[in-house]
């Protein structure tokens, strides 16, 4: 397929697939963070490198023959694989019998989270988590270093003509998307501090926090939104992120725990618990959003730069 | 008054889910890119908020029944607004609309009668 928009939208398809399969396997957690992140942000970021390097596929120079063997080769082999793998639901899987037991038994008294999956994901595997956060942050320092973007400030005149010219020819959208983005935000703030009760937690609502102020930097210009939206805010708090969840486990380990061994951190363990895991989802939601974002504006504000650049030597 | 909403939640879901078939129907019948929007647009609006009103009725929990109204309410705001952001998208890139010249009169006043 050369079109590489239609590659995007199947690979957006599939996420949303996949989230559905997920809600079937009773998976509600893991289908809520596919279809935000897998369906939503990453589709919608792969559309914006699109508009960097164009829509349609180069014409390739390899030979897609042996590509394809390569493919059916490794093909078969995972599924020769999976022959050996006990099957879905068997009690004698190994995931039944090593630590899930212990995770489903324990967590109420210990950690104290009706939802398990945010226990198992913020506390008993804590570090994992911090090792995704420290990953994402990675990701946008990689963004950061590698399109830097020209500091051209526009006076604010200049956005504001050109603001009132596209007031019109997108009324209807800006009106309707000005409505929603309060909600949108609010809804994210839920997933964010509700995540101990039901699916949900800083992953989740990042994408979604993220993905409002990308619709509000779509609809009315990169500009205005940056305006709105510091920079330098907005990397500090990529940073911020990263450094709350590593200083809940350096507090715990100054308390006299583990790295990360949240029961140290307040008198009651459970209560200490609850704040480490409300502390560290709050550090993982402040990094998402932020590096999504910041991933975003790089990403646009790079075309814009190119076609400033290429008007003024048009001129 | 049990039966009578049983009745009616039942009609509302049935017309919901022809509005949603039709659409699907429309998405693969339809000659081109605009006739097909509108299929989807109209069909998926109505029919979803049929759908979620035959829900409604059938919940007695009002907690549910205010979940589904706020679904209900940003659908209806969504539903139409993607699909005019996706129609002025294509207009915006020229995607010309299909017209048969020969029978333009018959299929004019029919796609205004759909």
């Amino acid at each position: 397929m050369k079109d590489l928009i239609a590659v995007v939208m199947l690979a957006g398809i599939y996420g949303l697939l996949s989230a559905c399969f997920f809600v079937a396997m009773d998976a509600v957690d893991v289908a809520f963070t596919e279809a935000s992140v897998g369906a939503g942000i990453s589709t919608l970021l792969m559309l914006v490198a699109i508009t960097i390097t164009g829509r349609s596929e180069e014409t390739t120079r390899h030979k897609p023959a042996l590509a394809f063997f390569v493919v059916v080769i490794t093909g078969g082999l995972l599924i020769y694989g999976t022959i050996d793998m006990p099957y879905v639901g068997a009690v004698d899987a190994p995931i039944q019998i090593h630590v899930a037991p212990r995770y489903i038994n324990g967590s109420m008294q210990e950690v104290g989270v009706p939802n398990i999956v945010t226990s198992v994901l913020a506390s008993y595997r804590g570090f994992d988590t911090f090792g995704e956060a420290v990953v994402i942050f990675t990701a946008g320092i990689g963004v950061l270093t590698l399109l830097p973007l020209a500091r051209s400030r526009k006076d604010d005149d200049a956005i504001e003509s050109l603001n009132e010219s596209m007031h019109e020819q997108h009324m209807i959208v800006r009106i309707v998307t000005k409505m929603l983005i309060p909600f949108i935000l609010l809804f994210a703030l839920y997933v964010q501090f509700h995540g101990d009760y039901g699916p949900g937690g800083g992953f989740q609502a990042g994408v979604i926090f993220a993905a409002a102020i990308i619709l509000y930097a779509m609809l009315f210009g990169l500009a205005t939104a940056r305006r709105v939206i510091n920079q330098t805010f907005i990397q500090f708090i990529a940073a911020f992120g990263v450094l709350l969840y590593g200083s809940v486990g350096i507090v715990s380990l100054l308390n006299g725990g583990h790295f990360l061994d949240y029961s140290v951190l307040l008198a009651d363990p459970i209560a200490g618990q609850h704040l480490g895991i409300l502390l560290i989802e709050l550090g993982v939601g402040c990094t998402v959003t932020s590096v999504i974002v910041i991933i975003f504006f790089h990403f646009a504000g790079h075309k814009e730069d190119k076609q400033n650049m290429k008007n003024e030597g048009a001129r | 008054m049990d039966v009578a909403i049983e009745i009616m939640s039942a009609i509302c879901l049935l017309i919901g889910s022809f509005l949603c078939v039709s659409g699907g129907v429309g998405v693969l019948r339809f000659p081109d890119f605009y006739t097909r929007m509108h299929a989807v647009g109209v069909t998926d609006t109505l029919g979803a908020g049929m759908i979620l009103i035959g829900l409604m009725l059938q919940s007695q929990d009002i907690l549910v029944i205010a979940k589904l109204v706020m679904i209900l309410l940003m659908t209806l705001f969504i539903n139409p607004t993607a699909s005019h952001a996706l129609a002025k998208a294509a207009i915006h890139n020229g995607l010309k609309p299909v017209l048969d010249n020969k029978e333009r009169n018959n299929t004019e006043s029919e796609s205004s009668s759909r």
